[in-house]
């Protein structure tokens, strides 16, 4: 149920994102989701891809900073309350957001979530039914 | 006017023939007590009884601030600790500064060599000298309030920073002389004319500048901006503090008060002594201090001897204002810096060694300062708290290291232009030569 984010540092200069994103498309990587976080000077920019290894490689070779981040993904209904039922869940674990985007079309919403403890994220969202997509289903989307 | 005639405007001859006898006590008295020189004269094998005349000074050893750090702190004392009455200190490269003490004596000559640099620029009992160097154990605020009180004029130790209260200091208490960094005197100039102020209103004739480089230009820029003589003065804690040596009002050339310190010029890289007249490496021995006397101390600045008389009346051996150094090191805001105390604290944060860019700029006439960092591998975490975390805690152990501020900027892997495979560690865009 971990997924595996692909996590960038990048300047704020123009053209950095078109960079990275050339050079995903070379590799033939689809990004599935993905998300920037902004400082005045700099960003990170955040991914779910379809092979996060490969992207991790070419753009290490391309010297930029990169890691590898577990953060997971449910799937709640596309209806009011759905993602506050799952935050409760968490709270009530005592588990802290990191971050998340999200984004809800036809009856699914998608929420990608980075906790300071994904295990326990993990078994608290499956304890209460909440759905959580597998790498596979969504390196695959 | 002129304040100490006797030493000042000494016959050449009889000037050389004290220097002998100075230099003959100084060599005796670090062969007996300092452990240090003993063994680099025995090295050498030069004896105390070996220097006849101040020409033989070449055949003693040089002193670098390498061999200071190493004896750190008190390893170059010739006094007892119980007659050293003052320590001051200079940021070092390592976290380590360099240490100098003072005997009583030395405290007496330092006030001395330093009214006559205030009298110099004009300074007599009767003048009010505003005095914005930093006091503490940077040596120019205290250095230049002893001469102050010394030569009996009024010394107002203000200290620096804190514009509104110095631009207040100015209005109210009449000062008619300034002491600070150059840089300082026109950003001052800068925050009079903000507020409408006009030099004109002022009582200010002259200041003395010092502790950083500048030019002729800033010289221009600060005599009409304040409407006033801009005297350059020099001076290292090493040797003393301010009062080394200064310039008269002839502004021809800065006066060294070789009665004490006894300056060479050397080729920084054959450590071959020069004429006078060609450029070098600066090179001081201190000949009368008790508590911690240098021989040959190496002290980095380049520049080069004018003989011959001043129209002032001095006899004193002249230098040039000093165009730049023969190490790495940086003066900002009068603060000594090395590219390698950066070096050092990002070492000590990290597993392998960052690249790091530091750009000097002079925003409205103070010295700026940005360390631009590589976000390498181990440095990156893909939360923004932790970034800013990170830029905080190299932000923090630099100004600690440095005593300086300092803008830190995450930048990406290989950004930093290499050449050779070497990477460039400071732009500096003051322009200063």
């Amino acid at each position: 149920m971990i997924i595996q984010q692909v996590s960038v540092f990048l300047e704020n200069k123009s053209g950095r994102l078109v960079e990275v994103t050339q050079a995903l498309a070379d590799a033939g990587v689809n990004i599935s989701a993905l998300s920037i976080a902004e400082t005045s000077d700099y960003g990170v920019l955040r991914c779910v891809v379809s092979h996060p290894q490969k992207a991790v490689e070419l753009l290490r070779a391309r010297h930029f900073s990169v890691s590898l981040t577990d953060v997971v993904c449910m799937a709640a209904p596309n209806q009011p309350g759905a993602l506050n039922r799952a935050l409760k869940i968490l709270a009530e674990a005592g588990i802290s957001v990191e971050y998340m985007y999200a984004f809800a079309i036809g009856d699914r919403a998608l929420v990608v979530i980075r906790t300071d403890n994904i295990k326990d994220t993990i078994s608290a969202l499956q304890h209460h039914k909440v759905d959580l997509l597998k790498s596979s289903e969504l390196y695959q989307v | 006017m002129i304040w100490n005639e006797k030493c000042e405007c000494m016959p050449r001859d009889e000037l050389t023939a004290l220097q002998t006898r100075r230099l003959q006590a100084t060599v005796k008295r670090v062969y007996e007590k300092v452990p240090f020189y003993r063994r680099k004269m025995d090295e050498l094998g030069v004896k105390p009884q070996d220097i006849k005349s101040i020409r033989d000074i070449r055949h003693l050893p040089m002193t670098t601030k390498q061999d200071l750090r190493d004896n750190y702190p008190f390893g170059l004392f010739s006094s007892p600790m119980s007659e050293i009455v003052r320590l001051h200190a200079s940021s070092g490269t390592t976290g380590k500064p360099t240490v100098v003490g003072y005997a009583r004596e030395d405290i007496e000559l330092w006030a001395d060599v330093m009214a006559r640099t205030l009298c110099s620029a004009g300074g007599t009992e009767h003048d009010i000298i505003q005095i914005s160097y930093g006091y503490g154990l940077f040596t120019g605020g205290l250095g230049v309030h002893y001469g102050a009180e010394k030569l009996g004029a009024t010394a107002i130790p203000v200290s620096g920073g804190n514009t509104q209260r110095q631009i207040q200091i100015l209005q109210d208490f009449g000062p008619t002389l300034l002491a600070c960094t150059p840089s300082y005197s026109l950003f001052l100039a800068e925050a009079l004319a903000e507020r409408g102020i006009h030099p004109g209103d002022l009582k200010l004739k002259a200041a003395v500048l010092g502790a950083e480089p500048w030019t002729e230009n800033m010289r221009a820029a600060i005599e009409k901006n304040l409407g006033i003589r801009a005297i350059d003065i020099y001076g290292l804690s090493e040797i003393i503090g301010p009062g080394v040596a200064s310039e008269c009002w002839e502004q021809k050339g800065l006066h060294i008060n070789e009665d004490h310190f006894y300056p060479e010029i050397i080729d920084p890289v054959t450590l071959e002594v020069l004429e006078p007249g060609q450029h070098g490496e600066l090179v001081f021995t201190t000949i009368t201090k008790q508590g911690m006397p240098l021989l040959r101390y190496r002290t980095r600045d380049l520049t080069s001897l004018i003989t011959g008389a001043c129209p002032c009346g001095r006899t004193t051996v002249r230098m040039h204002k000093c165009q730049g150094r023969s190490d790495d090191m940086l003066i900002i805001r009068g603060v000594n810096v090395f590219p390698s105390q950066i070096e050092s604290v990002l070492l000590e944060m990290s597993e392998t060694h960052p690249h790091y860019l530091l750009i000097i700029d002079r925003v409205n006439n103070l010295d700026q300062l940005t360390l631009q960092v590589e976000v390498d591998a181990q440095f990156f975490s893909d939360e923004i708290k932790q970034l800013e975390a990170l830029s905080r805690r190299i932000k923090h152990s630099v100004e600690s290291t440095l005593g300086l501020s300092v803008n830190v900027r995450l930048v990406e892997p290989q950004t930093i232009e290499r050449s050779e495979g070497k990477a460039r560690r400071v732009i500096d865009n003051r322009k200063l030569s």
